[in-house]
Formats: C-alpha cells, structure tokens, sequence
C-alpha cells in the first residue's frame, strides 16, 4: 500500500541537545503505526515536528506525496492531520459537544458578520450549525460520550476527558491521526476500550493511526508496525514481533546485562 | 423543561420560553424607563446617566469579547473609544453625515486601529501585552491632542442633532442608544455560540490546541481585536453626541482602566456580565461624587476626609469608596456580579432544596 506519511532525515536540536536525530520511517495508509521508546526518547517532539509545532533544522515531511514540513499547524490540520496531547490541552470552559465543535472548525464557513446576524432557522449560519452538530453527535455516539454532551470539560474526569479529546481530533474527520499517550493515567477498564476506540478508527472510520504509547500491551495488542527510539535516534523498525525480541530495544528499556 | 429536541435549541437566542417572557419584559422595561425616571427619578438617575450607562455598556460587551472570552488584554480601549467619538462628531460635523452612517463608520475606523493593535498581540501576552495596549492608547490621545484637523486641544463640539425637525434631547438619544446596544448585545451573543465565538473561546483555554485543530492563531487574535474595537469605536460615537462636547484629555489612561474594571467586576466571559459591571461603575462613579449627601454617613465621612486628607475633601471618599466596592466584588464573588446572579437563579431554580 501507498504510504500516507513519510519522514525523511528528520533532526531537530534544542541548544546542544539533539532531540531528534536523522529519523527516518513511512507510514503505510490505514495502518495503526506506534513509536515507543523511554522518556525523553523524542517521541513527542516528532509529533510536534509533523503537526508544525516545532520546525525540524533539517529533514523533510511528507504527507501523501506533498511536503508539509513547515507549515504552521493551522495548515497541517487543514491537511487533515489531527492530534492529541500528551498532557490533554482540552479547552475546559468549554462544553464537549463546543470542544468537538471546533474540531469541525476547518469545515465551517461562518465569520463575524454571519455569525453575530443570523436570526432564525434556514439562515446560513444557523443551518451550517446544525448540520455540523449532526456530525459532533456521530462522533459522541462513537465514542459513547452523550453523558458528558453539554457538561464542562472541567468538570469531567481525567478517562473522560482523554475520550473527549479523541472526539475532537476526530471530528476533524481527519486521515491520519497523532494520538500522543492516548491510555496514560487510564485504569484497566479504560485502557480496555481504548484498544477498541484506536482498532475502531481505523477499521470503521478509515484513519490512519500514528501512535504514542508507553503501555507496551497496549502497543502490542494493537501496533501494525513499531518504531523505537533511544536519545533521539531510530534503533529499530519492524513488526511487534521483531522489536520485542530486538536486542537494541531491550537495551534501552531493560539495560544491559552485566558480564 | 430542558428537553432539547434539535440542534438548533443549541444556538438559539432564546432557549426556553421563560427567556422569552423575561426578555420581552425587559425591552418593555426599557422602553417605559424614562418615563419612571422624569417622574420619580428612580434612585437619582436621569436620562443622561442611563445613556451613559449604556455607551459603557457597548464599551464593555466588546472589551470582554477580547478579554473574557479571548484570554488577551487591552489596557488601551479609551483610545478606541476616542477614536470612534472623533470620528463620528468629524463626519458628521465637518461632512455633515447622517448619524446612522457615522456610528458604523466610527465602529470600522476602530476596528481598523484595532486590527493593528491586533499584530503586537500575537508576539505578546499578559503583563506585556497590557504595556502595549496602555502604550497604544495613550499614544492616540496624544495625536489627537496635536492636531489641529481634530481641534487640539480645545476638543470638538459635537453639532446638534435633529430629528424631524426638533432639536434631538437625551430623551431622544435614549432611545437610539438603547436600540444599538439591544442589537450589538445580541450580536455579542450569537458571535459567541458560533464558530468565530468558539474560536475566541478556544484560544483562551488552549492556544496550541485550537492552533493544531486549525484554528488561524494570527487570524483570530487580531480579529478580536477588531471586534472588540468596533464596539468601543460605536460606542465612542455614541458618547460623543451624548455629551455634546469632546476633548482628548477626557480619554484618559483611567477611562481604559474602568473599562478593564466593568468587565471584571461583572464578570470575565459572559455578555450579561460586562452589562451589569457597567451598569454599577458608571452608577457608582456618578452617584459617588454626591456622597456627603448621604445622611448620617456623609457628615462623617467629609469630617473624617478634611482632618486626615487634603482639604478638598470628600472626592478622595468616592475614591476610596468605589475602589473599595470593586476590592469586595472580586474578593467575594470571582466571577463578579454575573457570578452572584448564577448563584442566585441555582437557588432559586432547587429552592427548598
């Protein structure tokens, strides 16, 4: 299959400190691909590399042919490339179904004018409102979110909020999505349907899944393809299989045996 | 009930019938205001205070749309107020516009100054921002203080007004005023539930969020800027004609502070907060003056300010009272009056609960 996102001699420095350096990898279209690696190991600042975050110093972005390397992240997500946070940048005064609203920004047309103006039913404004809300509700049903419909993001708990903002990475109607920890601080249960939430977006919705993860069953259970990462270099590329049994992998998680 | 039974209850103005009944009211109550007032002169006030009110009002609804619902600051709004008032009284005075063209003009030159403002905002924020706006809007009145074309020093006269052929009074001022705010108060609302409101909302809470959902940081940011501005240059417009007579030293840094504070003490991110701040600062500021005409009270307080303070008196008592009030405000209620107002419906809503 074709591959929707490549990276090419991805480097990125931060002072003297090289956090991403001369990584390479395809991602194959409709595959669930997982970086793993430990702290500080640069995962993280790919993403932001990809979604226009941070400028890489050199390297080059490639998402379905075309070079998104710098752009800003307005124009990476008007590309269809969604994410998620590590640390979940929720807007939390905001509702969920206004947070998976916004998801539906670069879909939408109304500006000042329209918006401050409409005043009944079949006006512009309004009509594209409640179209879109229409789509806001397939994915709150998809992620069996209607509980938390109109409460605060403050106001929900942390497994909750993590599932809200999957929706509104979701809601994007994205083709490839960054999700960076999406099961950190999940108990059991909610890392359970988590496997099945990330299985279901690609096989249901068609997405291509670019993950972040450091719960390696979790990684193993769902991970088409896996790239480790040790100080900001690429140690190994393979099926799940392969990188459990790389000795380098091994290494940088478990260290080295003594002789 | 709350029942929702399509997306469009969302988005509506009104959402249950009861808002309705209330709202409706409430414009009944404004209509027939001035007539309570000019018979019984509720609470002191008169027409002219209550049109001032209101101009705050529209000053405050824009200033929150960029400083409670955007997250950015702006110390400098009496430039843009100024800057309306100028522009409207010149239109009108020297080109001899209607007003119903000069107001939304005023607004647009604003929001053009506003938009400028607007670039700095996205390199700066908090403390800094603040220095930039204050900067900005003390660097207005100066121009306008040294230009002739805006009669320097002295300020402008603002022409009077006709209307079908009789002199136009605050009884007739009130009710333009009172038909422009409805209208840009509703405006502020709707903009708030849609998208370009959802957006301002967004990047409050997380800029690098909405910025990765799509959002145009760079965009939006001067774009509340320049809303917020057209409604600080309308309502300049406004308060031009209200007062018959502007001068730049009236726009002063304390004016762009009040502003802040309107908006602050009735309650950051809501558009009936700004509203109720305004409402209570202009009244305080005004009724304040008269302070030793409170019985029992007032004596006191002119002794008290004459024996400690400076001989003049009592103005530093309505300082320190209005500063006092707005210190309690924000102690006791975060969200401001609009936060008490919350807290009072919820109590109402589970009584006897």
């Amino acid at each position: 299959m074709a591959s929707i996102l490549k990276i090419e001699n991805l480097t990125i420095a931060f002072g003297g400190i090289k956090a991403v350096n001369n990584v390479s990898f395809e991602v194959e279209k409709g595959a669930i691909y997982s970086i793993i690696g430990p702290n500080g190991a640069g995962k993280t600042t790919i993403f932001n590399c990809i979604s226009g975050i941070y400028p890489p110093n050199s390297g080059k972005i490639f998402f379905k042919g075309e070079e998104i390397t710098h752009l800003k992240p307005y124009r990476v997500a008007k590309k269809r490339i969604a994410r998620t946070f590590q640390n979940i940048e929720l807007f939390s005064h905001m509702s969920t179904m206004d947070n998976l609203m916004l998801g539906r920004h670069i879909h939408m047309k109304t500006g000042v004018w329209r918006g401050a103006t409409f005043i009944y039913k079949n006006s512009k404004a309004a009509k594209e409102e409640i179209e879109h809300r229409g789509k806001v509700e397939e994915v709150i049903d998809f992620l069996d979110l209607q509980a938390a419909r109109n409460q605060f993001v403050i106001n929900l708990p942390y497994g909750t909020r993590k599932l809200v903002e999957l929706g509104r990475a979701l809601a994007l109607e994205p083709e490839l999505i960054l999700l960076d920890e999406p099961s950190a601080g999940m108990n059991l249960e909610e890392k359970g349907d988590m496997i099945f939430s990330i299985q279901d977006i690609r096989d249901d919705l068609g997405i291509t899944v670019l993950l972040v993860e450091h719960d390696m069953n979790l990684i193993m259970d769902v991970s088409d393809r896996i790239l480790a990462l040790n100080f900001g270099e690429k140690i190994a590329e393979g099926l799940p299989e392969e990188i459990q049994r790389h000795p380098e992998v091994l290494k940088a998680y478990l260290g080295e045996e003594e002789k | 009930m709350d029942i929702k039974r399509n997306y469009y209850e969302d988005i509506e103005l009104f959402k249950s019938n009861t808002i309705l009944v209330w709202s409706i009211l409430f414009l009944i109550f404004l209509a027939i205001l001035p007539w309570f007032i000019m018979k019984y002169h509720l609470l002191g006030l008169s027409i002219y205070i209550v049109n001032l009110i209101a101009v705050h009002a529209i000053v405050a609804i824009g200033l929150n749309i960029l400083v409670g619902f955007t997250g950015q600051i702006s110390m400098g709004h009496a430039g843009f107020f100024a800057l309306g008032a100028f522009t409207a009284v010149i239109l009108v005075l020297r080109w001899s516009f209607p007003l119903w063209i000069a107001l939304p003009v005023a607004g647009f030159v604003s929001s053009a100054f506003g938009f400028i403002l607007g670039l700095p905002a996205l390199r700066l924020k908090g403390p800094y921002l603040a220095i930039a706006t204050l900067g900005f809007g003390m660097t207005i009145t100066t121009i306008i203080k040294r230009m002739e074309f805006f009669g320097g020093r002295m300020g402008l006269q603002a022409p009077k007004l006709e209307l079908f052929g009789t002199p136009m009074k605050d009884i007739h001022y009130y009710y333009v005023i009172m038909v422009i705010a409805v209208l840009m108060t509703i405006g502020a609302v709707k903009l708030i539930k849609t998208r370009v409101g959802r957006a301002f909302i967004a990047i409050r809470d997380s800029d690098i969020a909405a910025e990765a959902m799509g959002v145009n940081l760079t965009y939006y940011k001067t774009l509340a800027f320049a809303v917020s501005a057209f409604y600080a240059g309308v309502a300049g417009g406004l308060y031009a004609f209200i007062l018959g007579f502007i001068n730049p030293e009236s726009f002063h840094l304390i004016m762009s502070i009040t502003f802040l504070a309107m908006v602050v003490v009735g309650g950051l991110g809501s558009v009936m907060g700004p509203i109720c701040g305004a409402t209570l600062m202009t009244y305080l500021d005004i009724k304040l003056q008269a302070i030793q005409d409170i019985s029992l009270i007032g004596p006191a307080l002119v002794t008290l300010s004459q024996k400690y303070m400076s001989i003049a008196g009592i103005s530093n008592i309505a300082v320190i009272v209005y500063g006092l009030i707005m210190i309690l405000i924000v102690l006791f209620e975060p969200l401001g009056i609009f936060g008490f107002w919350i807290r009072t419906k919820r109590y109402w809503k589970t009584w006897p609960f």
